[in-house]
């Protein structure tokens, strides 16, 4: 997309900001926002990866909202999702400038959630949430330069974790003269960030929120990231990886977030969303043979949006290492042994746990293990399962449960 | 440590917490203001733990962990009951008891109260079972269906007994188990459980139980605990 064209996207999306009911002057937002970055390791002094493997130099892209008490009391951590990034919430002051256009007419992922008044009120938290290792939005990644190369690192970026994440995180708040934190919180991937905080850091932290995340994925949930990881490196452009001075791999970025995002509805939810209509743009015996099977049905369309929004930003061989580290992570084997009874004995934070009924890439009874090991440690803890028809999307959707629990949650 | 599977049957219970009769014009009392509340937290000593199956709202653990300095846990099926529970500070555990709930390790928490919930649960003997496993002492209140105005109220009308403590149609009452003081004190001593205290509602006046309250007991509080002796002294009321 040409810079011209991106400056009147720009001006357009900027009055229509304006009069958002969640724009930026309005009183629940938390305005204008600048991301900052800060370089956490260095060629000299690399970060140790949990795989094996040093990486440096690492830079970390993160946001702030409201202020840090004198005492540091007052800190939350949010940890983001998949295809997440450091912008909870407000509106990006430099989505022009950094090319991150889709920012220009929404506000932050988790807006609704964080601002003054809002469940994380920034008018008592200081609120702060990292774009994660490995992923595209100005943390280290595969397609950040490798000094030793000059060239992008794609596949030759070494495999992180989620523990790796949280211990990155835990050097931000050195770097932030944080301690201790009054909370982390997170859903999904960001939920499973959570529960390494509670088991990794047990005294630098006081309460832990888990949105729609389990101690580790299903069987389901790995062939679900297989999949989308076949698409993507079955995409005739894919080219190992090495496709950043050429075409993307799209049409196979696309595929696997076309799949993850029917992972992400329930069919409940899809049936009264989207139901069998059509759009009545095909037609069974269109001349032009491929117009045959082109998008008819809502459903189709839907996934079709969410497809092609993706790949416009976001990076395929990040898809690859984050839905790896996803794969990858397992709290009972990394803390316990395999004993999630004995993983969770470490923890020493208050727990809060929240299932979302008609989520079937965490499913209830999967986020409940977490707390049924707690409580075999004696530990008091708070599960809750929420009702809702949009699967995992719920902790993103139901947001007035969601806040309503967290509020609750972070209130005492 | 032994964990074995607590499968209580207590859902129904949580259910009923929060299916109480409408209270009359709109309820500015609390929500759950029993005297049942204050006899148990008469019961429970400073610090205690105190595992509360069928928790409803979180008022009495709430009320225990400020008065008491209680180590609570809540068990319950309802998610706006849960909601509440979250919002009073009180952890809690959302589960449907009817479909198992994995480990509570033994005798892992002080007191565990069955609060107006015995009667409503499917398979009440296990609910009592594990209640008396999980916990060094139990607590239980239920409503006494010996109670003389239950009785003459079956006697004389042939209708199944509306009181105002319990207020249900046969079709639509949560209390699936009916049974008397004296029905419950049976089994005690059965099962080798001592009744180590006893407080009931007689008269609109809260006492400790006496023998004949089988009679007089519209409402029965017990504090239980598995005889560590042989059976024999457990003291049943008659009546």
């Amino acid at each position: 997309m040409g810079f011209s064209t991106a400056r009147e996207l720009g001006r357009t999306a900027l009055k229509e900001t304006a009069l958002a009911p969640n724009g930026p002057d309005s009183p629940g937002s938390v305005g204008w926002t600048e991301a900052k970055t800060v370089r956490l390791a260095t060629a000299d002094r690399p970060l140790e990866l949990e795989l094996g493997g040093r990486l440096g130099p690492v830079d970390v892209e993160y946001e702030t909202y409201g202020e840090l008490a004198p005492d540091g009391w007052n800190a939350v951590l949010v940890a983001h999702a998949l295809s997440g990034d450091a912008h909870v919430a407000g509106w990006d002051r430099n989505a022009e400038k950094t090319g991150r256009l889709w920012r220009l007419k929404k506000p932050g992922w988790w807006d609704p959630m964080v601002g003054p008044g809002k469940p994380l009120d920034t008018r008592r938290f200081f609120v702060i949430c990292a774009n994660f290792l490995g992923s595209c939005y100005g943390t280290t990644g595969p397609s950040s330069i490798d000094p030793s190369t000059g060239r992008r690192y794609g596949l030759r970026f070494p495999m992180v974790t989620v523990g790796d994440w949280v211990r990155l995180q835990a050097l931000l708040l050195d770097h932030l003269r944080i301690g201790r934190l009054y909370a982390v919180v997170g859903g999904s991937l960001g939920g499973q960030q959570v529960i390494e905080w509670a088991l990794a850091y047990p005294d630098r932290v006081e309460r832990c929120a888990v949105l729609a995340a389990s101690p580790r994925l299903s069987a389901q949930g790995l062939a679900f990231n297989a999949v989308g990881r076949f698409c993507i490196m079955n995409d005739p452009y894919f080219a190992g990886g090495d496709y950043y001075y050429r075409h993307a791999p799209a049409a196979g970025l696309a595929a696997a977030r076309m799949l993850a995002h029917i992972t992400y509805l329930s069919d409940k939810g899809m049936h009264e969303r989207f139901g069998r209509r059509r759009r009545n743009g095909v037609s069974p015996d269109a001349r032009d043979l491929t117009d045959r099977f082109g998008v008819e049905f809502e459903v189709e369309s839907y996934l079709d949006h969410q497809g092609r929004s993706f790949v416009e930003r976001f990076d395929a061989n990040s898809y690859l290492y984050i839905t790896r580290a996803m794969d990858y992570y397992d709290a009972a084997a990394r803390w316990g042994g395999g004993d999630l009874a004995e993983a969770c004995s470490r923890v020493r934070s208050r727990v809060m746990i929240v299932a979302f009924d008609s989520d079937w890439l965490y499913p209830p009874e999967q986020c409940r293990e977490l707390a049924l090991a707690l409580t075999r440690n004696g530990k008091p803890v708070t599960y809750v399962r929420v009702p809702s028809r949009y699967g995992h999307d719920a902790f993103l959707v139901e947001t007035e449960d969601v806040g309503r629990l967290l509020a609750s949650f972070l209130r005492r | 440590m032994k964990c074995v599977k607590l499968d209580l049957e207590a859902g129904p219970a949580a259910r009923r917490h929060c299916a109480e009769p409408p209270s009359e014009e709109g309820a500015s009392m609390p929500l759950r203001s029993r005297w049942q509340d204050a006899a148990i937290e008469d019961e429970i000593p400073e610090g205690a733990s105190v595992l509360d199956l069928g928790c409803g709202r979180g008022e009495l653990l709430a009320r225990l962990a400020r008065t008491k300095r209680a180590r609570c846990q809540g068990v319950e099926l309802d998610a706006e009951a849960a909601f509440e529970c979250v919002e009073r500070g009180v952890p809690v555990l959302q589960a449907d008891l009817d479909e198992g709930l994995g480990g509570f390790p033994d005798r892992s928490f002080d007191f565990v109260v069955l609060e107006e919930t015995l009667q409503t649960v499917r398979r009440p003997m296990r609910v009592l079972d594990e209640m008396l496993r999980v916990g060094r002492r139990g607590i239980v209140s239920f409503p006494n269906f010996g109670f003389w105005r239950v009785r003459f109220g079956l006697a004389l009308t042939g209708r199944m007994p509306v009181t105002e403590k319990l207020p249900y149609q046969w079709y639509d009452s949560p209390n699936i188990h009916l049974f008397t003081l004296q029905d419950f004190t049976d089994w005690a001593a059965r099962a080798a459980v001592r009744i180590v205290r006893g407080r009931v509602l007689a008269d609109g006046v809260l006492r400790e139980l006496r023998a004949e309250d089988n009679l007089h007991a519209e409402e029965v509080l017990l504090v239980l605990e598995r005889e560590t002796s042989p059976p024999g002294e457990a003291a049943g009321p008659r009546g």
